[in-house]
């Protein structure tokens, strides 16, 4: 795919690679996987497990750097930041919501939403804002209860609330209704879609279920490290 | 984080796991406690010993005679010595010269009888061995030579013979069945004296009298004792010397063996000191080492803290916390253990330290400790420097862990 350095891209990947080495044999996770992803698209990644998605996931969400190939999200280059730089993307410019929820079982509805607040160092307001978060995702009378007392459905509203807090460039759900029944998992998409057009945040869905995968109008399909079909619907 | 939020959340994340974090503090508790205690005992004893030698003046000597077998004809004491030892061009720095004769001795007052140490004094003893009068006045010069059947009380003897310690002066005692007028109280001293100068059990009489008149064989001019004030403590060395070198040629002694002994308590109490503080080091030495397996068991804990929660840290890195901040976490948690542990460690000494003065003194010891700030002080800044050396290596693996790996983890 040819990336239009004139289009306003959010995500811009070029020929990512990321190599594992295996004792001497060395094994590519993405072996050179170009991405461009508009400012409020929703995309789906998609690939079977060994697919490199996750991979790809991890350096789009910049919680890794890949071994080489340029990566710009929203308009800075971040392939070559140190630790220090990349956390500090992750907290402003991505919002993260996992299968597993990943909330912090001792910290109130209200806490958890706070927490990527004080990570960006601010303290003036922030209890205002994760209460108007999670009154966004409609959780505004459960701010006290902890994640135990919310059901799955509930819990991850909680991390949608969390992950736009700090309002992301970009939302990466990774399997965001897997561990969630058909009906919690339909909300918890419809949820997603509604923020992505309300406030314009990217949306990036990796999953290998095609339910979750068909909310997308584009779908990015790996294997093998390598993209192998793109589909706009 | 700023650092109220730092604190908060460790204390939350201890919380969860209160019986974990109770006995992980145990071992700093015990370990400062012990620290504490030990140096406050140390410290006590110091001070009572202290006391107990603070009645007997820092710039004092007391000559002793000292029979030896090699000397043909031993001499005692005289008012001649210490004629001679009054002359500062003998001993150069030589401020008084008083001396004593000492013999116990039954005093009674109507019905009641008490044995008391009585001590023949020149009329300088009492002023140079920094007695104080409760009441009335102390031996006087012309008591000394009118050989006057004068008393002056030590406080214990006034008690044990009326009950009381004021309004006796003019009360007329027995002393060895011979009447004497009471002149004087002295003051409580409290401190062991160890024979060398008169307690709180002794009456004092003028020395002449104690000569001719109390003494079961009656001497012209011998004394007990002869106690040199030295202007100033640093002269004790050279004034032990010149007393010697005068003694020598009074007593015509061979070079080399002396019948009499200088004896310096200031001595005796610097190398007790010194032995009462490497005492000190010693046992708050080991105390130290078991707030060092305390540290230990901090470090291995929160080992085991990291591991448990590498998700949660995997968590907070993909919402941005950078390195500094999981340290910070981390570090700030084995810091709160430690020092909550040297908060109660402090108490806990401090109880100890309570205990042993109530033992001591339903035994009848005047052993005072007393809670020692520095003690206090320095259990503190090692029990939150071993917070942070023992923490470091923990949060250090947690902040260093990838965000990827670590999110992985289950």
């Amino acid at each position: 795919m040819e990336l239009e350095s004139t289009q306003e891209w959010v995500v811009q990947a070029h020929d990512l690679t990321k190599v594992y080495r295996m004792g001497d044999q060395k094994v590519y996770a993405l072996a050179g996987v170009s991405v461009g992803i508009a400012p409020s698209e929703v995309v789906a990644i998609m690939g079977p497990s060994g697919s490199g998605k996750s991979t790809l996931m991890n350096i789009l969400g910049c919680l890794d750097r890949p071994t080489s190939g340029e990566y710009s999200l929203d308009g800075e280059p971040v392939s070559k930041l140190r630790d220090e730089r990349l956390a500090r993307i992750r907290n402003r410019k991505v919002g993260f919501v996992f299968q597993s929820f990943n909330l912090l079982t001792r910290h109130t509805a209200l806490e958890n939403v706070e927490l990527p607040m004080r990570y960006a160092g601010q303290v003036k307001g922030s209890r205002e804002r994760a209460r108007a978060a999670l009154e966004a995702v409609g959780l505004g009378d459960r701010t006290g209860h902890r994640p135990t007392e919310l059901s799955g459905g509930q819990q991850q509203r909680v991390a949608i609330a969390r992950a736009l807090v700090n309002d992301p460039a970009i939302l990466m759900a990774d399997e965001p209704t897997g561990a969630l029944d058909s009906r919690s998992g339909r909300e918890v998409m419809e949820l997603l879609l509604k923020m992505n057009t309300e406030r314009g945040t990217t949306l990036i869905l990796v999953t290998h279920d095609a339910n979750v995968a068909s909310y997308a109008r584009r779908t990015i399909h790996l294997r093998d490290g390598q993209v192998v079909e793109e589909g706009v619907q | 984080m700023n650092a109220g939020q730092l604190i908060r959340e460790a204390f939350r994340s201890l919380f969860a796991n209160k019986l974990r974090s109770l006995l992980t503090i145990l071992g700093i508790v015990i370990g400062v406690a012990s620290v504490i205690a030990m140096v406050s005992l140390g410290r006590g004893v110091q001070g009572s010993l202290n006391s107990q030698f603070a009645g007997m003046g820092s710039s004092l000597l007391n000559v002793m005679p000292m029979p030896n077998p090699t000397i043909p004809n031993p001499q005692p004491l005289t008012l001649g010595d210490i004629e001679a030892l009054s002359n500062p061009y003998n001993v150069s720095a030589v401020s008084g010269v008083a001396a004593s004769l000492s013999q116990a001795g039954l005093a009674g007052y109507g019905s009641r009888e008490s044995s008391v140490t009585i001590f023949g004094v020149t009329a300088n003893y009492t002023t140079m061995n920094g007695y104080k009068l409760i009441e009335g006045r102390f031996l006087s010069e012309e008591d000394v030579l009118g050989q006057g059947t004068v008393a002056v009380l030590g406080s214990q003897t006034a008690r044990k013979l009326f009950d009381r310690q004021r309004g006796i002066v003019g009360e007329v005692i027995r002393l060895q069945g011979q009447p004497y007028r009471v002149v004087g109280v002295l003051e409580t001293r409290g401190s062991a004296t160890f024979g060398l100068s008169a307690g709180d059990g002794s009456i004092l009489v003028p020395l002449s009298t104690a000569q001719t008149r109390l003494l079961p064989q009656p001497v012209r001019d011998q004394v007990a004792q002869i106690d040199v004030l030295i202007s100033h403590p640093d002269a004790l060395d050279e004034a032990t010397e010149q007393i010697k070198q005068v003694l020598r040629v009074r007593h015509e002694t061979p070079v080399g063996v002396e019948d009499f002994y200088v004896f310096a308590p200031k001595q005796l109490l610097d190398s007790l000191n010194q032995m009462t503080n490497v005492l000190t080091i010693f046992l708050g030495g080991v105390a130290a080492i078991s707030l060092l397996v305390g540290g230990i068991g901090i470090m291995n804990i929160m080992l085991v803290s990291v591991t448990e929660r590498t998700r949660e840290i995997g968590l907070r890195k993909a919402l941005g916390a950078s390195r500094r901040d999981i340290l910070l976490q981390f570090l700030a948690e084995s810091i709160v253990l430690s020092l909550v542990g040297g908060l109660l460690g402090i108490l806990a000494g401090w109880l100890i330290g309570i205990g042993i003065n109530m033992v001591a003194q339903s035994s009848g010891s005047d052993l005072t400790i007393t809670m020692n700030f520095s003690a206090v002080l320095l259990a503190t800044a090692f029990s939150s420097a071993i917070g942070i050396f023992f923490g470091f290596y923990p949060a250090n693996r947690a902040a260093n862990l990838t965000p990827v790996e670590a999110l992985r983890s289950e």
